[in-house]
């Protein structure tokens, strides 16, 4: 049996499943639960500076888009940080790690962007027993119109300058939330990594508005008519958060720096592909709050049997090892040619390949051959696009051939079996110019 | 043992579970399920469903639009090509039709529930819709005399309407709908649909409807000729065939096709006489819709007689399931050769025999055996009465009215379509489209 344990800044949990910070882990109830459940560790929800607590909406909290038979396939929230005092969270903070040793447990902090206020807040959270904190510079709605949150996040200098202040009046290892609401995501990853942060984690939720309401002509969620940004999660994230951690990974400049992957966690999959672009573990939050906590269970199994087929003993194995792999559109092999093949014993005829590729496409797909509904791939017309793998109902109906030997049909040019990539093609401009 | 005197049904089955067993065959999807169920449409291109269908509605796009939230305009799709949508929905034998080419039956054996999904669209539209989803066009100031408010002749009227004409339907019943009034299975079409729909299709206006109207008898049809611009007969089928057997003409020896009327015009269904030993012959859907229906007012041994194989049933497989699911015995390679009575008069068996085939011809083997029967119901079709035409001579081909692509017969002023014509499907769907083929060729000619 593989070993799924995780070893995270030194931070030690069974599993690499961790509970993000929110509302699952707002309280000592929720957090062993998770634990009981068998939940790696947990981001506690977000503390905020003492005195009273932030308030919430009272109205609804969380919008949600759908697929086939309501499945949940992207949730936002307006929910701010812990609405709950201070005091009750450490103490139960402190009461729940002392329960729970082997689990991991991270506070998540928001307080204003002062030196005071870090320094106030960041003994009292040592004193818990946690095992870290984690800087949410993500939150992209409420919090961020009073300065905290994304609109820390999204200043990479205010990013160093608080990671720093963290560094300097805490032993605990420092992660980094970072907010996706900006344009390049290396820029906050490389503050954090110059403010001396142990970690990064992301994705935090993007800035969203999940729907509107065509009656009232409000947003989604709607309080009393009106409705505000909120941060959007789940699985319809998860691709934009596999690229930004690919991009952090593959940074020279933060290259190494320790990733915790956030962004549509879902099952067992999902957590792979992030540890193989280089994260340490994942957290898990929108899949939790649409099936409860047991879901962990088919992540943990999940990894574990993929790992044994694969033959990885541990998450160090595999971890990172799609991230060579990430690399520039101009370092593409433009030498390698594929054409899709239709498995005619497959082949359902729905012709959903034919259109997709006639009307939006190449024409390289018949709907009629020899006077009978036919689907077939016309090489000299077939890019190799792979549209028409994605737009069939049928799985591996149609795969993509690679093409090793003669010329291609479409464009009458040999097929090269050496690697060739745009900065040296001739079309290049960059390439006439050296040339000249 | 006493015999049993008590009236006929109610020794065998409750008020309760008569209702009950016509309640709705197929229960309407509820908002949700037809949501999950469009889902499962994968929007074909050029789609064998559509093909398939004989009206030609485009069902991936209605199916889209119901996907979409958009159960009216799924409707209106729908209607544009078959103002009968809703009665389709119930009573399409779907599984030889859209359903039997789905490519998800074709892939898994689970075809996308069109029927199911066209009904939510058409009951959604005419529970919430207050206008009707077409507009007349200017009036073109021709009238046309369509003969009988049946599927045809509606379907015929309705596009004709649409298309600024005015017109006069005679029909020969009390009531409009033909067979789908007086001939569909009741749980097929429960809640007084039939009738809810003609209104709803005469909602488009400018059609006025004459019930009680025998072509032959009340009108006359060389005086519609000469009143009317053009003419669409929209007849049916008015004569059952007979049996051929000796003792015919009892009581008990009945036709199917009457009995199913009395049925759906009957206000309790407990009053209907409902024998105890039935035996159907016949082996199409009016086999299949008696038998099923007196198992359940009742009957407690319902055969069906068939003199070929169950492969060569005019009723599909599912229909065939369903009259097996419900305790029909189906006598596959067996024909009736002669009724016994008893002393009374009153038929009490009917003598069977086997067949099989000889060089291709089907031919009795000479085994008989005689089933039990106080019933016996005659379901071998029924056939077009030709006298009511008249001299205008109308020309018939197989003992049907002849009616060439566009569903002109050979008087220039004549149309016809449905059951009344050659070569007809005898199905509900089929008919409505000949009356819109009709209406567009009549259409055509009219206004050159």
């Amino acid at each position: 049996m593989a070993d799924i344990s995780a070893n995270f800044l030194g931070i030690r949990s069974p599993n690499p499943f961790w509970l993000a910070s929110a509302p699952p882990t707002d309280k000592a109830y929720n957090v062993e639960r998770a634990f009981e459940a068998g939940w790696g560790g947990v981001v506690w929800k977000t503390l905020g500076e003492a005195g009273p607590p932030v308030v919430n909406v009272n109205g609804p909290r969380y919008g949600a888009i759908w697929g086939p038979d309501r499945r949940l396939l992207g949730l936002n929230n307006i929910e701010l940080i812990t609405d709950r005092d201070l005091e009750v969270n450490l103490r139960e903070m402190t009461e729940v790690k002392k329960r729970w040793p082997d689990r991991a447990l991270i506070a998540s902090i928001m307080v204003p962007c002062d030196e005071e206020s870090w320094k106030a807040i960041l003994p009292r959270v040592e004193e818990t027993g946690a095992d870290g904190i984690e800087l949410n510079f993500g939150c992209p709605h409420g919090m961020s119109e009073r300065g905290m949150g994304s609109a820390v996040g999204q200043v990479p200098e205010y990013i160093q300058m608080v990671a720093e202040w963290c560094k300097k009046y805490s032993r605990l290892p420092v992660i980094v939330k970072l907010t996706p609401n900006i344009t390049d995501i290396r820029y906050p990853a490389r503050a954090a990594h110059a403010g001396g942060a142990d970690a990064v984690s992301l994705i935090n939720t993007i800035s969203s508005i999940v729907s509107v309401d065509l009656d009232n002509f409000s947003p989604n969620p709607s309080i009393d008519g009106k409705g505000s940004h909120g941060g959007y999660c789940g699985p319809a994230v998860k691709p934009i958060a596999l690229n930004m951690v690919a991009e952090i990974a593959r940074d020279p400049q933060t290259a190494g720096m320790p990733i915790s992957g956030i962004g549509g966690v879902t099952t067992w999959r999902d957590a792979a592909e992030f540890i193989a672009l280089g994260c340490g573990n994942v957290q898990v939050c929108t899949a939790a709050m649409t099936y409860g906590f047991k879901m962990v269970q088919e992540m943990i199994s999940g990894l574990s049997d993929w790992m044994d087929e694969k033959g990885y003993t541990s998450i160090e194995d595999f971890r990172g090892r799609a991230v060579p792999n990430v690399t520039d559109w101009q370092y593409l092999n433009l030498n390698y040619y594929t054409k899709a093949r239709i498995d005619q014993d497959l082949c359902i005829k729905c012709g959903r390949c034919h259109i997709a590729c006639e009307d939006t496409s190449h024409q390289a797909i018949t709907h009629t051959v020899n006077g009978a509904r036919h689907f077939e791939v016309i090489d000299e017309e077939c890019v190799g696009c792979n549209l028409c793998v994605n737009v069939c109902p049928v799985e591996d109906c149609i795969t993509m051939v690679e093409l090793t030997a003669g010329t291609d049909p479409r464009t009458g040019c040999p097929v090269d079996a050496d690697y060739a990539n745009w900065t040296s093609h001739p079309n290049n401009p960059a390439t006439r110019e050296a040339a000249e | 043992m006493m015999p049993d005197t008590r009236p006929v049904q109610d020794s065998r089955i409750s008020a309760a579970d008569r209702s009950d067993n016509f309640s709705d065959l197929h229960p309407p999807l509820d908002r949700h399920e037809a949501l999950v169920e469009a889902d499962r449409c994968y929007f074909c291109f050029d789609a064998p469903c559509m093909t398939a269908c004989p009206t030609s509605i485009d069902i991936p796009l209605f199916i889209r639009e119901i996907q979409a939230e958009n159960p009216v305009g799924a409707a209106r799709t729908i209607f544009e090509q078959n103002i009968f949508g809703g009665m389709c929905a119930r009573v399409c034998p779907t599984e030889t039709l859209c359903e039997e080419v789905c490519v998800r039956e074709v892939a898994e054996g689970k075809p996308v529930k069109i029927g199911l999904l066209q009904r939510y669209a058409t009951d959604t539209y005419m529970a919430r819709a207050t206008t009707h989803p077409f507009a007349r066009a200017a009036s073109t100031g021709k009238k046309i005399a369509v003969v009988g408010a049946g599927p045809a002749g509606l379907s015929c009227a309705h596009r004709l309407a649409t298309l600024g004409h005015d017109i006069t339907v005679y029909d020969a019943r009390p009531k409009p709908g033909g067979l789908n009034e007086y001939g569909i299975a009741a749980y097929k079409t429960v809640d007084n649909f039939a009738q809810r729909e003609v209104d709803f299709i005469l909602k488009i206006g400018g059609i006025e409807l004459v019930q009680g109207q025998v072509l032959g008898r009340d009108v006359q049809i060389d005086k519609l000729v000469d009143d009317f611009d053009a003419v669409f007969l929209g007849i049916g089928l008015p004569d059952t065939n007979d049996l051929g057997l000796e003792g015919e003409d009892a009581a008990g020896c009945i036709d199917a096709v009457d009995y199913i009327a009395r049925l759906r015009q009957a206000g309790d269904l407990g009053a209907l006489d409902v024998g105890r030993n039935i035996v159907v012959i016949g082996g199409g859907m009016t086999a299949i819709d008696i038998a099923v229906q007196t198992r359940l007012l009742g009957a407690e041994n319902v055969t069906i007689v068939y003199r070929r194989g169950k492969e060569n049933m005019n009723a599909s497989v599912y229909e065939q399931e369903l009259a097996q699911t419900n305790g029909v015995v189906i006598r596959h390679w067996t024909r009736p050769v002669g009724l016994t009575r008893g002393d009374d008069g009153a038929i009490n068996g009917i003598g069977i025999e086997k067949t099989g085939l000889a060089d291709g011809r089907l031919v009795g083997t000479g085994e008989t055996m005689t089933l039990p029967a106080d019933q016996v119901f005659k379901a071998i079709g029924q056939k077009f009465d030709p006298a009511p035409l008249g001299a205008l001579g109308i020309a018939l081909e197989a003992g049907r009215i002849r009616a060439d692509a566009t569903r002109r017969t050979s008087h220039d002023k004549v149309w016809a379509g449905g059951d009344c014509v050659a070569g007809g499907e005898d199905l509900t769907v089929a008919s409505v489209e000949d009356g819109k083929i009709a209406a567009m060729s009549i259409h055509a000619a009219l206004m050159g």
